[in-house]
C-alpha cells in the first residue's frame, strides 16, 4: 500500500516535470531568477570591485587614512579627514534646515491640503527630485549663493561673527552655499517619505485625538508625529545618505579647499567632490586608489544608512494594518 | 476659573492656527526653489537658444555660434547602451519580485533594489571604472552608459514592480485556467497589462539618468568632436554643462545656461510625461 503510494507519487512528480519542461516553464523561472541574481551580483559586486582595487592606501595608512589631515599628492601623502568632515558638516546642516520644512510639507500634503491640492502639489514638490544635479550647481553657483547665501552669510559673519562657527573672511562658496544647495535636494526625499508614512497611520488615531478634544495641531503633534516617529526617523536617514553622496551641485558651490576650521562661511571640501575633482588627473597607482577608498568609505556609509532607515520605516508599516490605514 | 480657561483655550487655537500656517509656509517655501530656477533657466538658456545650438559642434572660446551637437548624440548613445542593459534586467527582476515577493530572494531583490538606489551616483562611476576603464585603460561611451544602466536599473525595477502588482489576480488565474503556461501568461497578459508600469519607468529612469554628470567624469571622459564610437570617449549634456560652468570664460557660461535649459525641459518633459501617462492608463484600465 505504502509503495503504491510512493509509486504513484513518483509518477505524478515525473509528469509534473515533463509537464514543465515542455511548456518552457523552467526556462522562463530560471531566467527570472538569473534577473533576480543579476541585481545581488551587482550590489556585492560594487563592493568587491572598490575594496579590490584600493589596498595600497589601506597597506600603507591603515585606519589614519581616515584620521589624517595631509592630503598631498606630491609628497604622497594622504589622509580624508578633511573630506569626512566636510562631508559630515555640510550633510547635518542641509538636514537641521530640511528636516523642519520637509516635516512641514509633509503634514500639510497629508493632513492640510485640499483634497484636489494633494497630487498636483505633491508632484511640484516631487518635480524638485527631478531637477538634475549639475543644474542645481549651475544655478546655485551663479544665482543662489551671490543673490542668496553671500548676503546671509555676510549677515551672520557681522551678528554672530564671534562664534568660530561663523568666523569670516566671507566667502561666496562655502560650507554654508553647500548646506543650502544640500537642503533644497534633500527636501522631496523627506517630505515624500514622510508624509507616505503620515497616510500610512490609522484614522482611528486622530479620531480619537479629536474626540478628546485636542486641536489639530495638537492630533499632529501629540499623536501623530510620535506614531511615526520611527518612520520619519527612517525619512530623515534617506535624506542623510541623498545629502552625503551628492556630487556635482555641492562640488561647484563648496569651493574646494582642504580648510578645516569649524567655520561654515569657509569653503571646504566633501568625499564625493574630491573624488569628482582629482579622480581624471591622479597619475599614480597610489593616488588613484586613495580616492577609489574614499569611494568605498561612502559606499559603505550610504549602505549603512540605507539598512537602517528601511528598517526603520519597515517597523512603522508592520506595526499598522493595511484594512487600518488611512 | 472660567476666564482663565478661556484665555487657555485661546492659546491653544492660536499655536494651533500658527503651526498649520508654518505647514502651509514650507510647502510655499519649497516650490520658491522650483520656479526661481525654472524662470532663471529659460531666460538666461532661452536668450541663445537657435537651430545652430543644436546642429553645430562647439566652438573655441571666443567664437560665436557654435552649438552642442557633440553632446546631444553623445548622451542619446549612453543612454541608449544604458537602456539596453537595464530595461532587459529591471523588468525580468520585477517579474521575479512581483511574483515571489515572500521567498528569501524576492526579499533581498527588493532589498537589493533600495541599496542600489541609494548607493550615490559617483560611486557608480568608479565601479564603472573599475570594472570597464581600467581593464580597457581608456575612457569610452560603454563604460559611461556601464555606469548609467545600474543607476536606471532599480529605478525601471520598482516602478515594473509595483504595476505588475497592481494587475488584478484573476487576469492571471483566468489565462492560467485557460491553459496557457506560467511565462506565456506573464508575458501575454501580466505584462501587457501593467506595460504603463514598465513605460513610467523607462521614462523617469532615462530622466534620472539623463541628468547625470558625476559618473561621467571618468567614465564617458566627454569629446570636444562628434563621435559615435562606443570605445571613444564621448560627450554628454550634463558633462558639458558642467565644464562650461566651472570654466572661466563668459561665453561658455551662456552656453553652459542654454544647455542647462535643452537638459531640464528634457527631463522635466519626461517627469510630467510619466505622470500623465500613469494617470490617463490607471483610469483607463478603471484600477485606481
Amino acid at each position: 500500500m505504502l509503495s503504491l503510494t510512493k509509486q504513484r507519487a513518483s509518477q505524478s512528480r515525473f509528469k509534473e516535470l515533463n509537464r514543465r519542461l515542455q511548456h518552457g516553464d523552467v526556462a522562463f523561472r530560471a531566467l527570472t531568477i538569473l534577473g533576480a541574481l543579476t541585481i545581488l551580483a551587482v550590489c556585492v559586486a560594487i563592493g568587491y570591485a572598490l575594496w579590490d582595487n584600493s589596498p595600497l592606501p589601506r597597506a600603507q595608512f591603515g585606519l589614519s587614512f581616515l584620521t589624517s589631515s595631509e592630503w598631498n599628492p606630491v609628497t604622497r601623502e594622504f589622509g580624508a579627514l578633511p573630506f569626512v568632515f566636510g562631508t559630515l558638516q555640510t550633510s547635518l546642516m542641509a538636514l537641521c534646515f530640511a528636516v523642519p520644512i520637509s516635516l512641514g510639507i509633509a503634514i500639510f500634503l497629508a493632513e492640510l491640503a485640499p483634497a484636489w491640492l494633494r497630487q498636483p502639489l505633491g508632484f511640484v514638490v516631487e518635480l524638485l527630485a527631478a531637477v538634475p544635479s549639475v543644474v542645481y550647481g549651475l544655478w546655485g553657483l551663479y544665482v543662489y549663493v551671490p543673490n542668496f547665501v553671500k548676503p546671509t552669510a555676510q549677515f551672520l559673519n557681522s551678528t554672530l561673527g564671534f562664534l568660530p562657527l561663523f568666523e569670516g573672511p566671507v566667502f561666496g562658496p562655502s560650507r554654508l552655499a553647500a548646506s543650502l544647495v544640500l537642503t533644497i535636494m534633500i527636501l522631496p526625499t523627506i517630505s515624500a517619505v514622510s508624509r507616505d508614512v503620515f497616510l500610512a497611520i490609522p484614522s482611528s488615531q486622530r479620531e480619537a485625538a479629536l474626540a478628546l478634544g485636542a486641536t489639530r495641531w495638537e492630533m499632529i503633534g501629540q499623536v501623530l508625529i510620535p506614531y511615526g516617529m520611527s518612520g520619519i526617523l527612517g525619512a530623515v536617514i534617506l535624506g542623510l545618505g541623498r545629502a552625503l553622496g551628492e556630487t556635482i551641485a555641492v562640488t561647484m558651490v563648496i569651493g574646494n579647499n582642504l580648510d578645516l576650521s569649524a567655520s561654515i562661511l569657509h569653503p571646504g571640501y566633501t568625499m564625493a567632490s574630491i573624488i569628482a575633482n582629482e579622480f581624471s588627473e591622479a597619475t599614480y597607482e597610489l593616488y588613484i586608489q586613495s580616492l577609489i577608498q574614499i569611494g568605498l568609505v561612502l559606499f559603505a556609509l550610504t549602505l549603512a544608512l540605507n539598512l537602517i532607515a528601511r528598517f526603520l520605516v519597515w517597523r512603522v508599516a508592520r506595526r499598522t494594518p493595511a484594512e487600518a490605514r488611512a | 476659573m472660567i476666564t482663565l480657561n478661556q484665555a487657555h483655550f485661546r492659546r491653544r487655537k492660536i499655536v494651533n492656527a500658527v503651526m498649520l500656517a508654518l505647514c502651509g509656509v514650507a510647502t510655499l517655501l519649497a516650490i520658491i526653489p522650483l520656479v526661481w530656477i525654472l524662470v532663471y533657466v529659460t531666460q538666461e538658456g532661452g536668450r541663445f537658444l537657435s537651430v545652430q545650438f543644436f546642429t553645430d559642434l562647439p566652438t573655441p572660446v571666443g567664437v560665436a555660434g557654435g552649438g552642442v551637437l557633440n553632446a546631444i548624440v553623445g548622451s542619446g548613445i549612453v543612454i541608449g547602451i544604458a537602456c539596453l542593459i537595464a530595461i532587459p534586467i529591471g523588468i525580468i527582476a520585477a517579474m521575479y519580485a512581483a511574483e515571489h515577493p515572500n521567498t528569501p530572494l524576492g526579499i533581498a531583490v527588493r532589498f537589493g533594489t533600495d541599496v542600489l538606489s541609494g548607493v550615490p551616483s559617483i560611486v557608480m562611476g568608479i565601479f564603472a571604472y573599475t570594472v570597464i576603464v581600467l581593464p580597457q585603460k581608456h575612457f569610452s561611451a560603454w563604460s559611461g552608459g556601464f555606469a548609467l544602466a545600474i543607476i536606471m536599473t532599480p529605478i525601471i525595477l520598482r516602478t515594473t514592480e509595483e504595476m505588475l502588482k497592481l494587475v488584478p489576480r484573476n487576469l492571471r488565474e483566468g489565462s492560467l485556467a485557460l491553459g496557457a503556461s506560467e511565462w506565456k501568461t506573464t508575458l501575454q497578459v501580466t505584462l501587457p497589462a501593467a506595460i504603463n508600469g514598465v513605460v513610467t519607468g523607462i521614462m523617469l529612469g532615462v530622466a534620472r539618468v539623463a541628468g547625470e554628470a558625476a559618473p561621467m567624469i571618468f567614465t564617458a571622459f566627454g569629446n570636444p568632436f562628434l563621435s559615435a564610437e562606443l570605445d571613444q570617449p564621448i560627450a554628454t549634456l550634463p558633462h558639458t554643462i558642467y565644464v562650461y560652468a566651472i570654466s572661466p570664460y563668459k561665453d561658455w557660461h551662456d552656453k553652459a545656461w542654454t544647455t542647462a535649459f535643452v537638459l531640464i525641459a528634457l527631463v522635466l518633459g519626461l517627469n510630467i510625461a510619466a505622470r500623465v501617462f500613469t494617470a490617463w492608463r490607471l483610469k483607463k484600465m478603471g484600477w485606481r
